[in-house]
């Protein structure tokens, strides 16, 4: 929404053939940030995406003066609210970084800091910055956390950061950016660490602040939606350069560039379920092979028709804490699960979904094994399952975690970690068919077959997570568990391994349980899908019929919340 | 925070329990008392008398409620070898440690902490490079061998200060002091010198390592954001967090201490528990052994306490639990 009065101001950002290099200690230069332009009037929300790596965070350091050693600006020129900055320094005469320039981090647990009252921290800089006596700032910190919308804020400002919520941190996160009056605040990623409900209200008050106070907003995300949802241009980079930029409408709904295009077909959308997502490098007669292969020594699709159950979980309960170290006395008891019940079929994708803390989670390490229930049954095929397995149980059942880069054991290689549980559960006779099964198990995931000769640290994350999703296939599972297996990676690289998974399930006839905070991709993955909240689950139903005739409010709720780019563009159309 | 109180009381107790249990074996079973109290050549049935007198013949467990009773009530048996009541014995050294242990720990908290973060401030510069080096070799030498390298420098070549004592001392009564008088000062320098040296070291390089860790975190990113003034960000925000494992070691250390200072103080010929110790071993003085032993307990249980509760003032999050 262009603002023919807010236009004739100076822009708040105007950075200018911006370039970024970072020397490398082989003597060769990263250029992190290639000759880009950018412009930020008061009152505009300015998205900068980009996959990761692509240099948006770069230009929100460089431009706070935050940029990491041996980085450095080489050339063009930042200007913030009309004043250069001196490229030498960093820094901008008549411009205080906190003051004029404020900063919303992306992880409110990690950005305030825990030994600090949220009054202390709120009033620092006023204290610097603007010399305000200690009453002053006190009184000007309440009227701040009032306007983030901070319940009883009196309280809260003798609060630690742990006494408070994500949402509310992040709140007080914003309200020390906008403290000492900033012409211009850079959010880097500031939702993707919270909750839909929570992104939706965050989202909400950044778009206010632009609107009522006139701060000029450069929100660094990867996220299309929220793209969709408030800002005002947009700014695509790939590889620390910018490859389309424009009105956020323009650029998403008909994008130019070919990256453009392919970043934004490869967002899950959450109204339609696709056969596939659209990726750019599709799969080789190799990987086809290889995974024929897997099919024909999986164990898990011979047996039985689909519809069979293969696992049945009964009320299931889990509780945390507990037993006080004085005798007689109750400890405080956290029940993460009450009561769960569902059905996974032969060959089914079943989801899980549910925000942070309704014990999505603790389900599926439950099944695992890695955490014991405390009420309740579950039933893997035909076998009761306790706290003690049976090897061929542990076997079938396998896990595939949320973070590739803490998954895999830095010290071994590729192959090895492969071909481990393999040899355990002897699958193979020795340890050479084993390091083939590895190859093989490799290949079907989409990996070169010599790939295994590495270590973990040489690959990207989207390639970690194949090599995890690989050694979980290795002991030939008959289910798959996946705790949100891709919510740790770009758009582009999730695209690529939700269709591997579905590959995997249709050519190997495994089960899955898949767990995810996100409804689009659940609703790209999952056949069936129950909604989990405060550990319990409130609506379980076919996909189709959840998402079209969603029952409970609660579903309806984060349907409504969930941020998706056709949803808010065809409402921005029909306007 | 009343609750992390009682339950670590409750443990503090459970601790003392067993230490005086182990006491109690030591003084009724390592050797036999009424066979080293008795003059020699006395009858059995002069040794009867007596072991009926300490209460030897009456069942274990009477006598070791007898012992904790006396134990509460400040009695822990007389000294085989000095014949004096261990209490007083004990009581009459403690000045001396705690002093010593008191200026060697301040010397090094002082020293240690901001040679630290300065360290973890420049970590690759020549200074922080050289301290580190210099630290090391600190370290690594043990303690006699600095404690005579020192006097050697100090006392025999230079003689600027007092190779062994405590120098004049002044009497408060229940206390005899040498922070008082020009010679007790002089000589507390050289032996804690020596005895913080070690601990120095330790935190010096703890100081840096969490310093550095604290640095990259996300907070302190922030802090620059906000432009705030880099002596605030270091010295208030970082550091505060930097210093959480060093209550818990410095902790642990005094304790350390004041219970082992033997060698420093033998090698300074400081009249301190040490050295009570070092000949009550020698002898073998069982009672001055076991009231050591409930005392070192004491005193380690009492440290720890300490440390939790200072915890809970350092840091908000233990407090609501």
């Amino acid at each position: 929404m262009p603002n023919e009065t807010l236009a004739a101001k100076t822009p708040v950002l105007d950075i200018r053939k911006l370039r970024v290099e970072y020397p490398l200690a082989n003597g060769d230069t990263l250029v992190a940030v290639k000759d880009i332009d950018l412009l930020i009037r008061p009152g505009e929300i300015h998205a900068l995406v980009g996959e990761s790596g692509a240099g948006k965070t770069t230009v929100g350091n460089a431009l706070m003066g935050l940029l990491q050693a041996p980085g450095k600006i080489v050339s063009g020129s930042i200007a913030i609210a009309g004043k250069p900055i001196d490229l030498r320094t960093g820094r901008t005469e008549g411009i205080v970084p906190g003051r004029d320039v404020g900063a919303i981090f992306q992880d409110p647990m990690t950005s305030l800091n825990p030994l600090f009252t949220v009054e202390s921290q709120l009033c620092e800089g006023m204290l610097t910055h603007l010399k305000l006596s200690r009453a002053e700032a006190k009184a000007r910190a309440l009227d701040l956390m009032k306007a983030v919308g901070i319940p009883e804020p009196e309280r809260r400002l003798g609060s630690y950061p742990h006494q408070l919520s994500g949402g509310q941190r992040q709140r007080v996160v914003i309200a020390t950016a906008l403290a000492c009056g900033p012409q211009l605040i850079v959010a880097d990623e500031p939702t993707t660490a919270l909750d839909v409900s929570v992104q939706a209200q965050i989202l909400k008050l950044i778009r206010d602040l632009a609107d009522q106070r006139g701060v000029g907003v450069l929100l660094v995300t990867h996220n299309m939606g929220v793209v969709a949802e408030i800002a005002d241009r947009v700014t695509i980079m790939q590889n620390g350069a910018v490859v389309e930029s424009g009105s956020a409408r323009a650029v998403l709904t008909a994008p130019k560039a070919p990256y453009a295009r392919t970043l934004i077909a490869a967002v899950p959308p959450i109204e339609v379920r696709l056969d596939r997502l659209p990726v750019p490098s599709e799969e080789t007669q190799v990987t086809l092979d290889a995974r024929a292969a897997v099919r024909s020594k999986s164990t898990g699709s011979g047996t039985g028709s689909r519809d069979d159950v293969v696992l049945s979980v009964r009320d299931l309960a889990v509780e945390y804490g507990g037993r006080s170290l004085i005798p007689g006395r109750k400890a405080s008891v956290f029940k993460a699960v009450k009561g769960v019940s569902f059905d996974v079929r032969r060959g089914e994708i079943f989801g899980l979904v549910g925000e942070s803390g309704c014990g999505k989670t603790t389900v599926a390490n439950t099944i695992a094994g890695l955490v014991a229930q405390s009420a309740g049954s579950i039933d893997f095929e035909g076998t009761a399952l306790g706290a003690k397995r049976e090897k061929s149980v542990r076997k079938s059942l396998q896990m595939v975690f949320q973070d590739p880069y803490s998954a895999l054991n830095p010290r071994l290689r590729i192959n090895s970690a492969i071909a481990e549980p393999i040899l355990f559960y002897k699958l193979a006779s020795n340890a050479e068919e084993a390091r083939q099964d590895a190859r093989t198990l490799l290949e079907a995931v989409g990996l070169p077959a010599d790939a295994g000769g590495r270590f973990s640290h040489a690959f990207s994350g989207g390639q970690r997570q194949r090599i995890a999703i690989a050694r979980a296939l290795g002991p030939r599972p008959s289910l798959l568990i996946c705790d949100e297996p891709t919510s740790a990676l770009d758009v582009s690289v999730q695209a690529q391994l939700l269709n591997l998974l579905k590959d995997l399930r249709d050519l190997a006839g495994l089960s899955m349980l898949f767990i995810s905070h996100d409804l689009a991709v659940i609703r790209q993955m999952c056949d069936r899908i129950a909604v989990m909240k405060s550990g319990e689950i409130v609506e379980l139903a076919e996909t189709e019929t959840l998402f079209t005739a969603p029952k409970h409010d609660y579903t309806r709720e984060l349907l409504r919340l969930a941020p998706s780019l056709d949803r808010i563009l065809s409402r921005q159309a029909a306007e | 925070m009343l609750r992390l109180l009682s339950v670590r009381l409750f443990q503090a107790i459970l601790v003392m329990v067993a230490v005086t249990a182990i006491a109690f074996v030591m003084f009724r079973f390592v050797g036999d008392p009424v066979a080293a109290m008795v003059r020699e050549g006395a009858t059995q049935a002069e040794k009867e008398a007596l072991r009926m007198a300490l209460g030897l013949d009456k069942p274990i467990l009477t006598q070791f409620v007898d012992f904790v009773g006396q134990v509460l009530t400040g009695d822990l048996g007389t000294s085989f070898r000095y014949q004096q009541p261990v209490v007083s014995l004990l009581m009459s050294r403690l000045p001396a440690t705690l002093e010593l242990v008191i200026v060697a720990t301040v010397l090094a908290l002082a020293v240690g902490i901001p040679l630290g973060v300065l360290c973890a401030l420049k970590p690759n510069s020549v200074f922080s490079r050289l301290t580190q080096a210099t630290t090391l070799v600190g370290i690594s030498m043990p303690t006699f061998v600095t404690g005579l390298l020192l006097i050697l420098v100090f006392a025999v070549n230079l003689r600027w200060l007092p190779s062994s004592g405590r120098g004049d001392l002044v009497d408060l009564g229940f206390w005899q002091t040498g922070f008082l008088s020009l010679s007790g000062l002089k000589s507390l320098i050289l032996p804690s010198i020596t005895l913080a040296l070690f601990q120095l070291t330790l935190i010096m390089r703890l100081v840096r390592s969490e310093m550095i860790d604290v640095l990259s975190s996300d907070y302190i990113r922030f802090a620059f954001a906000r432009g705030l003034p880099r002596a605030h960000i270091y010295g208030r925000l970082a550091l505060r967090n930097a210093l959480m494992p060093v209550v818990t070691v410095t902790g642990l250390q005094i304790g350390q201490l004041i219970a082992f200072a033997i060698v420093t103080e033998t090698v300074f010929q400081w009249p301190g528990m040490g050295l009570l110790f070092t000949n009550a071993v020698g002898y073998p003085d069982v009672p001055v052994l076991a009231a050591y032993l409930l005392f070192v307990g004491f005193l380690f249980v009492m440290i720890n306490m300490a440390v939790d509760i200072l915890y809970t003032f350092i840091d908000p999050r233990l407090r609501t639990r």
